[in-house]
């Protein structure tokens, strides 16, 4: 039965070893901010942060995870992350908001490693995450403006 | 015929109808029926279907339309709480109940829906009159207690005061309900607005959206729930012969396979063992009758019978005599893809049928249809079941659905767990992005056929213009027989320009994939094939392409209005750097006026790169102003994406498209900037959600032809 660190927890959780961490999340320990988009990792929806990096979880089977460090939208809690949700509501960011937990945790995650990305460092770091609404004019504001926050 | 607000009609209402409608039938019974099927709290004062207050002041707003990102749930906060003057930052909102005498939209013939971008228009006077409604009880339950005149009474979010004396809404939600509701209340004066038209009032939705806490049907939690994967026929038309579940159900996880009408369902404890079991079933199809046989054959097929006489939409004598006279012609066929809308949350509903009743959660955007189609899947009667309706991930048309597909299945599989074990579990039936993009329910493949005519002095002499395409009113059983299907032709006709001789005919030939609107729906394939004929019309009479549409638009103030607007912002005409191109478009639809105006250069593979959008909307009065800039942005980028690379490709009846690694949509670096400039009106509100997407595409094509001389007469950009 695999042991997974997530938000800080650990938890030991009876499934297949084959299982990915996006349906462990959703199914297993009911922390449904994560979305399920298209289990290709092509859309980003189900972004989480494993050891500090954004990846997508469902594409990241449970038997690769013992050991490690699993951030969902739910444990988000640093400086970065607080910085980054509220460009998010000041700026109207979202529409539908089901990929916005994903586009959330590639941002922080980003500003994390670069704490004043440029637009182009943006669109390469946020390209795996589609929003169908098409939200990105704002995602990138909310980004540069998060950014501001960070080095006032 | 030239469109304009009079005549523009929408679910078989002119506008004018609507406005005495709303009067006089939805807005009454709106206000003066309780709401139903609840029992109402003591000392709660609840003066009509859209305001409940609590005494602990709790004001709950119920919202009569769905959440698909559009920001509906922010228009009618923004409305009820302007003239209740509520304090918007403490209302609570609860979605409407199924209930079309209550919560009817008089835009779509008083169905209860969401759709026609019409929420806004619908409840622009309903939803101020209910709020005044209760702001005139409160204020008369004050004057009461305090013994001051009504007059001498003021509110201010959520505190009624005279002189010193104040009471919170609460403390007089007991009061209030005894006073006799008032047979008319006065509106406030645009002035006096302190919500509405404000940049301050902002999305009532951000937070939760933005902390990973609303919750979408996927989200659902409830005691026992089971998960649904079903296995859908692998082509249009096809049928299941047999099917064998021994190794599905030794999936760990698994807890049954049953069949449904449309397929087989694998009900397992988990999404994860539901997928392994459903790629264990051993299934036999019968695609004998499966089809369209390819999309290049409906393409061929369509052509010809543009050909053909057709269904008359508008038929001039004139047309034939003066194409023959023409001095320049422009003749074009347009070939437009079938198009998956893959909204981010894939279909699915939650049906729980328990205690001889059924409930269902999901992104209801039309519960005058899921209502009934759940009883009936069910066997039960209407007032056994309940609907949740919840916010959805995306829609763009998808959920608006005549067959409620989504909905249906899931009361299928939860029926047969019942009738099979006995078994009351709830039951999620939820599709994986591939049964999601493979679903049908597309925007139908078109063909137009046009012929143009300009005399000596370059003058628009004559247009005659052919559609083929499925009938998506048809396809939902709304049409009648002989009925021209307005979808089809919208924006061809009617259409705001003044053409001396016009003729338009419709042909709507029937085919196995469900048809279905997608956002903007016929103005999807018009708009692009008007706004680039304009464009070689006017290159064919030398003229400027502003300079020509507005010669065209003389007696529509409101569209030359937007067209000059967008033409001053984005500077029409100012020098570019080499290898970048202005291309303009313009177009009506859903009651509001956009048009744009595009800056684009050519990629290395020949596909458009849009580096900047100037939108000038024109809806009426713009209720959240940062919202309507949010959805010509949406719009903007929704359609941008369909240009590029939008396209369902048939093959015995298969669609060949599955998940975003093939049915691409946007990305944020193919995202342009984008400017969106507001018309100051003080007209009724119209569209917002959907008129932003029909005029992009066409701007991109124009601009693409000054850059590379080629006309583009196919979409998406990267099939041409």
């Amino acid at each position: 039965m695999p042991e997974l660190k997530i938000n800080g927890e650990v938890h030991a959780v009876d499934v297949d070893a084959d299982t990915p961490l996006l349906w462990i999340l959703r199914d297993e320990l009911g922390l449904t901010g994560t979305k399920y988009g298209c289990g290709i990792a092509q859309c980003g929806a189900c972004t989480v942060h494993l050891d500090g990096q954004a990846i997508r979880s469902c594409s990241m089977p449970a038997q690769a995870l013992e050991n490690r460090d699993i951030l969902t939208i739910e444990g988000l809690d640093s400086r970065v992350a607080r910085a980054v949700q509220e460009a998010w509501i000041r700026l109207d960011v979202v529409q539908c908001g089901y990929c916005q937990s994903g586009q959330i945790m590639s941002a922080v995650a980003l500003l994390e490693s670069n704490p004043a990305p440029s637009d182009d460092e943006i669109d390469s770091a946020m390209s795996g995450n589609i929003c169908r609404c098409a939200t990105y004019q704002r995602i990138r504001a909310a980004i540069h403006a998060a950014a501001d926050t960070l080095a006032a | 015929m030239k469109a304009s607000p009079s005549t523009a009609t929408t679910g078989g209402l002119s506008r004018r109808t609507f406005l005495q409608s709303t009067a006089l039938g939805g807005l009454m019974l709106g206000l003066q029926l309780p709401l139903a099927g609840r029992v109402r709290a003591a000392a709660e004062f609840a003066p009509n279907a859209f305001v409940r207050i609590a005494p602990d002041d709790t004001v709950t707003l119920i919202i009569k339309h769905f959440e698909m990102g559009q920001g509906s749930t922010t228009g009618l906060v923004t409305l009820l709480a302007e003239e209740l003057d509520a304090d918007i930052e403490r209302v609570a909102i609860e979605y409407a109940p199924a209930n079309a005498q209550l919560y009817g939209n008089a835009l779509l013939g008083g169905a209860q829906g969401t759709g026609g971008s019409s929420a806004m228009a619908d409840s622009w006077t309903k939803m101020r009159r209910a709020g005044a409604t209760a702001r005139a009880m409160l204020v008369q339950a004050a004057a009461q207690r305090w013994r001051v005149p009504a007059a001498e009474i003021a509110v201010s979010r959520g505190v009624v005061s005279a002189g010193n004396r104040r009471a919170t809404f609460g403390e007089l939600a007991a009061a209030a309900a005894e006073v006799p509701v008032p047979e008319t209340v006065s509106l406030k004066a645009p002035g006096d607005f302190i919500y509405i038209g404000r940049e301050s009032t902002r999305r009532v939705d951000s937070r939760a959206k933005s902390t990973g806490t609303a919750t979408f049907t996927i989200d659902v939690r409830l005691p026992e729930l089971l998960t649904a994967v079903i296995a859908w026929p692998p082509a249009f038309g096809a049928t299941l012969k047999s099917y064998k579940a021994d190794k599905a159900l030794q999936v760990k996880g698994v807890v049954d396979v049953v069949e449904i009408p449309e397929g087989v369902a694998v009900v397992a404890e988990g999404m994860w063992p539901a997928i392994k079991g459903r790629r264990a079933l051993e299934l036999d199809w019968d695609t004998a009758r499966a089809g369209p046989a390819s999309s290049e054959a409906l393409y061929a097929e369509y052509e010809a019978l543009a050909d053909q006489p057709g269904q008359a939409v508008v038929a001039s004598d004139d047309t034939a005599p003066r194409l023959a006279k023409a001095a320049r012609k422009v003749t074009a066929t347009y070939h437009f893809p079938y198009l998956a809308h893959a909204a981010m949350e894939p279909m699915n509903c939650v049906a729980w049928l328990h205690d001889g009743r059924l409930e269902t959660w999901s992104g209801h955007q039309f519960p005058s249809i899921d209502h009934p189609s759940a009883a009936r899947a069910a066997g039960l009667e209407t007032s056994q079941v309940t609907l949740h309706t919840l916010v959805s991930g995306g829609s763009f048309g998808r959920r608006a659905n005549p067959w409620a597909d989504f909905t249906v299945a899931a009361v299928q599989v939860a029926k047969a767990l019942k009738d099979k074990h006995g078994w009351e579990r709830p039951v999620r039936m939820q599709m994986t992005r591939e049964d999601d993009t493979r679903a049908g329910q597309y925007r139908p493949l078109y063909v137009h056929k046009a012929e143009i005519g300009l005399d000596a002095n370059g003058a628009l002499s004559a247009w005659r213009h052919a559609i083929v395409g499925q009938s998506i009113m048809a396809g939902a059983g709304m049409l009648r027989d002989g009925q021209v299907d307005e979808s089809s032709v919208e924006g061809v006709e009617p259409t705001p320009y003044s053409i001396p001789a016009h003729s338009v005919a419709l042909h709507s030939p029937a085919q196995p994939v469900r048809p279905l609107w997608w956002r903007s729906v016929g103005h999807t394939h018009t708009a692009f094939a008007v706004e680039t004929l304009m464009d070689e019309l006017a290159e064919a009479a030398g003229k400027d392409p502003v300079a020509f549409r507005l010669a065209l638009l003389d007696g529509d103030p409101r569209m030359a209005g937007v067209l000059k607007r967008v033409a001053e912002e984005g500077n029409w005409g100012r020098e570019l750097p080499e290898g970048r191109a202005q291309g303009i478009a313009v177009h009506y639809s859903f009651r509001s006026y956009v048009a744009q105006l595009v800056e684009v250069s050519l990629r290395a593979d020949g596909l458009p790169r849009v580096h900047k959008v100037h939108c000038a909307v024109d809806c009426g009065v713009a209720i959240n102003p940062d919202q309507v800039a949010a959805q010509m942005e949406g719009g903007i980028g929704f359609a941008l994406a369909g240009a590029l690379y939008g396209e369902i490709d048939i093959e015995q009846g298969e669609a060949k498209q599955s998940n975003f690694h093939d049915y691409r949509v946007l990305r944020i670096d193919e995202m342009p900037e984008v400017a969106v400039h507001i018309v100051d009106s003080r007209l009724d509100p119209t569209g917002v959600g959907e008129p932003g997407v029909p005029p992009l595409a066409p701007a991109v094509a124009n601009a693409m032809y000054r850059l590379s001389g080629k006309r583009v007469r196919r979409l998406p950009f990267a099939a041409a």
